[in-house]
């Protein structure tokens, strides 16, 4: 520890500190443009300059470590002023530069009110120009769907170029030209394909990176904020949500260093367009093979009428991506009043919920990513299963050391791995120690076995999990301190749906089997869209959009997508979380628990809850530990154990991608045209790459 | 200077090959700095592909030096448009002018050889003259001052010009017969034209260095 005078506050701080880190500790604020802290330090924008006593200038502070400061001639500690005359008018100077090849279209600037620019510019800036020549013009680059560009309004910052670099592992931006030619672009104008790549908006500081279908929607001022949480994934990311009136405008990360960061995944942002289109806002009746609009009683009549003819055996319900625990826990409620325990999640045959909460979670959590020393992906593509895990692996893979065996689907990760094989077989070689690669992981400290969606989405799924488990406790990933057993979920529904028992229990008909033809007589889908239901079945659909599950639906009731209700949901961590509601959901659709609520009156099993509170409450009776809310528990590690023991027989076919579009994964997203776009613009690059 | 782009798609090749040897040659280049840093000898093997693919660097080559070197084409994008050495657009096949145009050329005349460029090769620097031979650009400042105004040929430098002595110079590289590099007047190397002016007595510049107070 080092000690500074800041503003004639002494300070004690770490001396691997910067200066700016110091002064911020200290309480001063440091106007920056180009030093951000996730980035590395560039030191070119000079906005941060502060005075440091005995130096002969300013200097940046993003780039001045604490330890260089030298003491004074009598040993005193360093002294440096933040807000000294000379500091002041050194910014100003710097932003009078800075503001010389500025446009000043504030007015019609996406960035405006929301500008580092802008808002550092009432502090340093001067009321006139004094700058009669020329100003500098710059080409707009193409830059794909998602990236809008103002290129003379940029100010040269390099955090667009650092953040692809470094943090999206696509190193695809970069300066060309010198001094005062210098411009941002990509190689040639090609489309950034990275799937962080909204990010690049968030951290431009001015207005020449700016949101592509995003422009000209809205102003921030006008924007009702609300802190939510995002269900694209099942990392569970945190967004802020933007609405104006009823409308979403936007979404925005929030800081989560548990999860994401700073960062959102490109689906997580701009699937907004998806909220308005395809939407289902009135009830649906099918009458000879048409489907027509109906009313709420109509539809519930009709419901009705189907149920009361049919045996509690040959009823189901499975749950889809997006579903919250909430109305997963109503619906199985209503199910059993009905005699029916046939309920399962989508996508979610492998898992076992009675082995225990360690087996299907992801134990390191996403944050302890960082302390493993070895990692194997099992069946997985991390980018597109959980984009913000990806990331932090890289940001691991990036602090050194890391070692990454890969079993699956050769992808472009954005660090380099070694390929041990695409399928289960190699699984098994592994455990058997044959391949070099197990002692990599039995010497590691703290190994870490990820499971993707590659691996449990297969028929073979659970041989597979239990496979990995048992490599996963074999290796030693599995002791006191550290559990390095990691189920990657790519829903938001999934980990919520194990936790409450949304599960078929023995002789209970599973997903695959009630979707089958002559599986039930009656199927509720509460936003099941990826299952294909076989004819014959009586499919009551309740979700939001008019997609796959729609049209095979013989009722549709509509829903409330998760910006229009309050709602939990679990991550693959088994991190229970909270969205809020930031608008109502459209015309006569309803939240999917007041559906199901009001429906069990019609059909004559009243669930014993009239609001979402005091559902909530037997919510948590059931599963308690999802009252603690953004909390991990640890779970106990000898449910991998158990796993381990199950055995199975794994498929030796190789380990497919799991989702044909990383853009396209579920509902929302398919009703997305700029989600389209950007699904077209990736399989462009996926043809010319195969070429 | 202003702003650096590639030739368009037209003068662009479609495909690039590095010269027999010149892998090689990379490789030991490569070899030069620690592992994992053989993105170092970038601005050597663009310098040595500029050299040996008629005097310029295409798109294919950044990307085909990008490859070997294991980086991403931005970044050898970013160094070929950072250095003006680096030329993005065909040159002339005889000869690619460099006229100096810092203030002590620019003052013993550099104009009047910006002149013969303009009328002799193309009216813009950048441009191939029509038989495909010549071009021309303006530059900083070479390091003749001395022996200003001056040109750049290549490798060599042309010194001491006169509108005539240039076309000489330049008629010489359309013949082939090409003229000799340094001051185009009597003059040897940096000393004054006309041969030496001071200490021309032996035994008094011997004189001098002997008592020490030059």
């Amino acid at each position: 520890m080092t000690i500074l005078i800041i503003d004639g506050k002494e300070i004690d701080v770490p001396a691997e500190y910067t200066l700016l880190q110091a002064c911020e500790a200290a309480g001063a604020e440091i106007p920056r443009f180009c030093y951000h802290e996730r980035l590395s330090i560039a030191g070119n924008c000079r906005m941060c300059l502060v005075e440091v006593k005995g130096g002969p200038k300013p200097v940046a502070s993003c780039a001045w470590g604490v330890r260089d400061c030298r003491p004074g001639p009598k040993g005193e500690p360093p002294e440096i002023s933040t807000r000294s005359p000379m500091v002041k008018k050194a910014r100003e100077g710097v932003m009078e530069f800075l503001l010389i090849n500025h446009p000043l279209d504030c007015p019609i600037c996406d960035q405006g009110g929301e500008c580092d620019l802008q808002d550092q510019a009432m502090g340093y800036g001067v009321d006139s120009s004094r700058f009669a020549e020329n100003k500098r013009a710059v080409e707009d680059k193409y830059l794909g769907a998602l990236v809008k560009t103002s290129m003379t309004r940029c100010i040269q910052c390099t955090r667009c170029v650092r953040f692809a670099a470094e943090i999206a592992g696509a190193p695809e931006m970069g300066a060309i030209g010198r001094g005062e030619d210098m411009e941002i672009t990509t190689y040639l104008e090609t489309a950034l394909t990275s799937e962080l790549q909204g990010n690049l908006v968030d951290i431009c500081p001015v207005g020449a990176l700016t949101s592509k279908p995003y422009a000209f929607a809205a102003r921030p001022w006008e924007l009702g904020k609300t802190q939510s949480v995002d269900v694209m994934d099942g990392l569970g990311s945190a967004i802020r949500v933007d609405t104006r009136g009823r409308e979403v405008m936007r979404i925005l990360p929030r800081v989560n260093e548990a999860i994401n960061e700073e960062w959102i995944s490109d689906k997580t942002r701009h699937i907004v367009d998806g909220l308005r289109t395809q939407r289902l806002d009135r009830p649906y009746l099918r009458e000879n093979g048409k489907l027509r609009p109906a009313s709420w009683p109509e539809a519930f009549a009709a419901i009705a009428a189907k149920v009361r003819g049919t045996n509690g055996k040959r009823i189901g319900a499975i749950a889809g991506d997006l579903a919250t625990v909430e109305e997963m826990f109503a619906l199985k409620q209503l199910l059993a009043s009905l005699g029916s325990a046939n309920v399962a999640v989508q996508g979610g045959h492998a898992f076992d919920a009675k082995a225990g909460r360690a087996s299907y979670i992801f134990n390191p959590t996403i944050a302890g990513i960082e302390q493993a020393d070895a990692l194997l992906i099992v069946g997985s593509n991390p980018r597109h299963e959980g984009a913000l895990l990806n990331a932090r692996i890289r940001k691991r893979w990036r602090s050194g050391k890391l070692k990454i065996g890969l079993i699956g689907a050769q992808a472009d990760l954005t660090y380099p791995v070694d390929y041990l094989g695409a399928g289960a077989e190699t699984l098994s070689d592994l455990a058997s120690g044959k391949h070099s690669f197990a002692d990599v992981l039995k010497k590691a400290e703290r190994p870490l076995v990820l499971v993707g969606v590659s691996a449990t989405s297969r028929v073979d799924g659970a041989a597979i999990l239990a496979q990995a488990a048992k490599l996963a406790v074999d290796i030693g990933a599995v002791k006191d301190g550290w559990n390095g057993f990691g189920v990657l979920h790519g829903t938001a529904s999934g980990v919520g749906a194990l936790d409450i028992g949304f599960v078929p229990g023995e002789g209970d008909l599973t997903a695959a089997q009630m979707s089958a033809a002559g599986g039930v007589d009656v199927l509720f889908s509460l936003g099941a869209d990826e299952v294909n239901v076989a004819d014959g079945a009586f499919v009551v659909y309740i979700g939001t959009h008019g997609d796959r599950g729609a049209h095979r639906a013989d009722v549709i009731l509509p829903g409330a997508a998760y910006t229009e209700k309050s709602g939990l949901y679990v991550n693959t961590e088994g991190r229970a979380q909270m969205t809020n509601r930031a608008g109502f959901p459209p015309g006569e659709a309803r939240e999917e628990w007041a559906i199901l609520r009001a429906l069990s009156d019609t059909l004559g099993h009243k669930l014993p809850f009239d609001t979402l509170a005091a559902l909530r409450q037997l919510v948590f009776k059931a599963a308690p530990h999802l009252m603690r809310l953004d909390q991990v528990d640890a779970a106990d590690a000898a449910a991998v154990r158990t796993l381990a023991g199950r055995g199975g027989k794994a498929d030796a076919a190789p380990f497919k991608p799991a989702y044909a579009s990383y853009y396209l994964t579920n509902p929302i997203a398919r009703a997305s045209a700029v989600m389209a776009e950007c699904s077209r613009l990736a399989s462009g690059q996926m043809l010319t790459a195969a070429e | 200077m202003s702003v650096r782009r590639l030739a368009p798609k037209e003068l662009q090749p479609a495909s690039f090959a590095f010269r027999e040897g010149t892998l090689d040659w990379a490789k030991q280049q490569i070899a030069k700095y620690p592992e994992g840093r053989q993105a170092s000898a970038c601005i050597a093997i663009l310098w040595r592909v500029q050299e040996e693919h008629e005097g310029w660097v295409s798109e294919a080559a950044i990307r085909a030096v990008a490859d070997l070197l294991d980086m991403p084409y931005i970044r050898v994008l970013e160094i070929a448009t950072f250095y003006t050495m680096f030329q993005l657009s065909p040159v002339g096949k005889k000869a690619h002018v460099q006229v100096c145009g810092t203030t002590p050329c620019m003052l013993r005349g550099a104009g009047d050889l910006i002149e013969v460029c303009k009328h002799r090769i193309h009216h813009d620097p950048g441009h191939v003259s029509e038989d495909g031979n010549f071009s021309w650009e303006e530059v900083e400042c070479l390091g003749a001052c001395v022996n200003a105004p001056m040109v750049m040929i290549w490798k060599d430098t042309y010194e001491d010009l006169t509108k005539d002595t240039f076309n000489k110079v330049l008629d010489g590289f359309a013949s082939g017969n090409l003229p000799k590099p340094g001051p185009q007047i009597d003059r040897q190397h940096a000393a004054p034209a006309g041969g030496p002016r001071v200490l021309k007595d032996a035994a008094v510049a011997g004189d001098a260095t002997k008592k020490g107070n030059v």
